[in-house]
């Protein structure tokens, strides 16, 4: 599971446990320098750029001949090309369009303003972290328990297990209504929907990760005459590390699509879900696109940030 | 039986209800725990601890919520979402054939295949693999399922768009999973193939593709998942009169939550079909694996 690029524990899916799954296969793992991969990763992203603007040229095309050029005689595509890259609503926007609509609704706005990107940014980020730490201290918390109780794993477990096969994103408009009878609105409701997707997989891991040890260090650690706790803290703990950092990137992302996916239903009046929401209502493109673009960039820096953290906290740093 | 209100303050019944939870908490602990303590040989214990489990869970949410009469908002009790399953079943059928029949299986099969096909054509260029399996990585921390709303735009209400919001989201987890599994096969097998005098495409078929099918179920299964998720929330944001997700999103904001929960079950059981589906297939498929030889 130190494989960064595991695909079993990338794409928002859970490292999945041995009893619902195969078992881990060994990935064979390719070394790649950042330096080696820069230049591949820059052309693919130019060719992206270029059948982008092609793709924009094509799709608005037929709406800029249509209002525009009918009345012209005689255009060429000199004339075409620039009109499809700056239509007010364009079917697809060329990427500078999105840039552009994200630099100004940055820096135009103050950052209170519900007209401002980051004010919605920051209020996903809100509840996307919050519910990351409940959520984390929730799938800790039952990850112990089930590892100390033979119960709990018998009995509990394999819900949590079959439950990863469900598409437990649809209880989304349930919390939000039932909440919001309670009288709970804003960040807290949000924040609990991100916190139930993102314990599955963290639970999973680190009932994995602290089962981990095997018979020979627990045999070490009974010769050692250490108690419970000891073991716990002393061995469980530092072998479950490798399997607590992915879980917690799968995590990290899968309450950012929790908390954007909660301000869907209820027409909620801030964050980037809504921004998708009112955009898609207006047929505003441009401000739909810069919304995603702001999420995946908010995705990045998130899983970026639990990367960081697992090169910091990891003893003996992990490459 | 209905218990309805009976452990509120000032019932005549409250203190019979409460011993009747002290008791079945007691029932429920105890057996449980001794269940557990069976030897988990026999498939027989394995099934039949997570299920009792499940049977007590449902019977507390019953006696609770009727017990406390618990606004039907909050939480309906299970008999309550039983019977809007039973009474909504024609409507939920015609949810079901919209977003699993057309939306999820057909967007899963799509964007599984193109991932799987364009796996196999950059395996051939270390260049390209280099480029886009970063690219790929990155997209696995993104909201992918964001593209709704463009998805809506382009293609409409129907389940053409979330069709295409499943292919986006299951696209990448094949395409990593497939080029994961091309190198799995060794040298020594390779090296095999070459002496029988096999060329690129017996090797690929014969060799390769068959030692990739654990990689490539692997994400078929994660991919069930996802499509589910991507087929549902688009349809959050705009859809014809049917389909689950519409379905939630509509009847929570009418607060009929019986109807929600039934819809979520509906869900939940297509979800684990699909799953367990695809494992029969896996097992079918790749029993030579040291996984399921062993069983």
């Amino acid at each position: 599971m130190t494989d960064e690029a595991h695909p079993r524990s990338a794409f928002g899916a859970p490292p999945q446990g041995g009893a619902a799954s195969g078992p881990a296969k060994p990935v064979p793992r390719r070394p790649l320098g950042v330096q080696q991969s820069l230049g591949p990763v820059l052309t693919v992203l130019g060719a992206l750029g270029v059948v982008w603007y092609a793709a924009a040229t094509w799709l608005n095309a037929p709406q800029v001949i249509e209002r525009v050029l009918s009345d012209r005689p005689g255009w060429g595509l000199a004339d075409l090309l620039p009109l499809t890259w700056s239509m007010e609503r364009p079917v697809l926007p060329a990427p500078h369009q999105i840039a552009l609509d994200m630099w100004r609704s940055t820096v135009d706005w103050p950052l209170n303003s519900p007209r401002s990107l980051l004010f919605h940014t920051g209020v996903t980020a809100a509840s996307t972290l919050l519910g990351f730490v409940m959520g984390t201290l929730l799938g800790l918390g039952l990850a112990v328990a089930i590892v100390h109780s033979r119960t709990l794993d018998r009995s509990l477990f394999p819900w949590i297990i079959a439950s990863q096969t469900v598409p437990v994103l649809a209880i989304a408009p349930i919390v939000i209504v039932a909440l919001g009878s309670m009288g709970f609105t804003g960040v807290f409701p949000k924040s609990v929907i991100a916190m139930y997707l993102c314990f599955f997989p963290v639970t999973v891991a680190m009932v994995k990760g602290l089962r981990s040890p095997g018979v020979m260090e627990l045999e070490l650690m009974h010769t050692y005459a250490a108690s419970a706790s000891h073991t716990f803290w002393k061995l469980r703990v530092p072998a479950s590390l490798p399997f607590l950092f992915p879980s917690l990137r799968v995590g990290i992302a899968a309450a950012l699509v929790g908390a954007i996916v909660a301000e869907l239903p209820t027409g909620a009046q801030a964050g980037l879900g809504a921004r998708l929401l009112t955009g898609s209502y207006y047929g505003n493109t441009v401000q739909i696109w810069s919304a995603l673009v702001m999420a995946a960039l908010l995705g990045l820096v998130l899983t970026g940030a639990v990367a960081a953290a697992d090169k910091w906290l990891t003893p003996g740093g992990r490459k | 039986m209905s218990l309805l209100g009976w452990a509120l303050p000032g019932q005549p019944w409250r203190w019979a209800f409460f011993a009747l939870l002290l008791v079945l908490t007691v029932l429920a602990v105890v057996s449980l725990r001794r269940l557990s303590a069976l030897d988990p040989k026999g498939w027989q214990v394995r099934f039949a601890t997570p299920l009792l489990f499940g049977f007590w869970v449902l019977l507390f949410w019953e006696l609770l919520t009727q017990g406390y009469d618990v606004p039907k908002v909050l939480l309906p009790a299970p008999t309550v979402v039983w019977a809007s399953l039973l009474q909504g079943a024609p409507t939920l059928l015609g949810d079901f054939q919209q977003t699993v029949l057309h939306s999820v299986l057909i967007g899963l099969a799509l964007g599984s295949g193109l991932g799987f096909v364009v796996g196999v054509l950059i395996d051939r260029s270390p260049f390209l693999q280099r480029g886009l399996l970063p690219v790929a990585a990155l997209a696995s921390t993104v909201p992918l399922v964001g593209v709704a709303p463009i998805m809506v735009m382009w293609f409409g209400f129907d389940w053409h768009s979330k069709a295409a919001v499943v292919v986006v989201m299951t696209f990448f987890p094949m395409l990593v999973n497939t080029l994961a599994g091309l190198a799995a096969s060794g040298h020594m097998e390779r090296d095999l193939m070459r002496s029988y005098g096999a060329g690129y495409w017996r090797t690929l078929f014969s060799l390769r593709i068959p030692m990739a099918l654990p990689f490539i179920f692997n994400a078929l299964k994660i991919n069930s998942t996802l499509a589910l998720i991507g087929a549902i929330v688009a349809e959050f944001f705009g859809s014809p009169v049917s389909g689950l997700g519409f379905r939630i999103s509509t009847e929570a904001a009418r607060l009929n939550m019986g109807l929600v929960w039934a819809a979520i079950v509906v869900a939940a059981v297509a979800g684990s079909l699909l799953y367990a589906a695809l494992e029969w297939v896996e097992r079918r498929s790749t029993f030579w694996h040291p996984s399921i030889r062993m069983g």
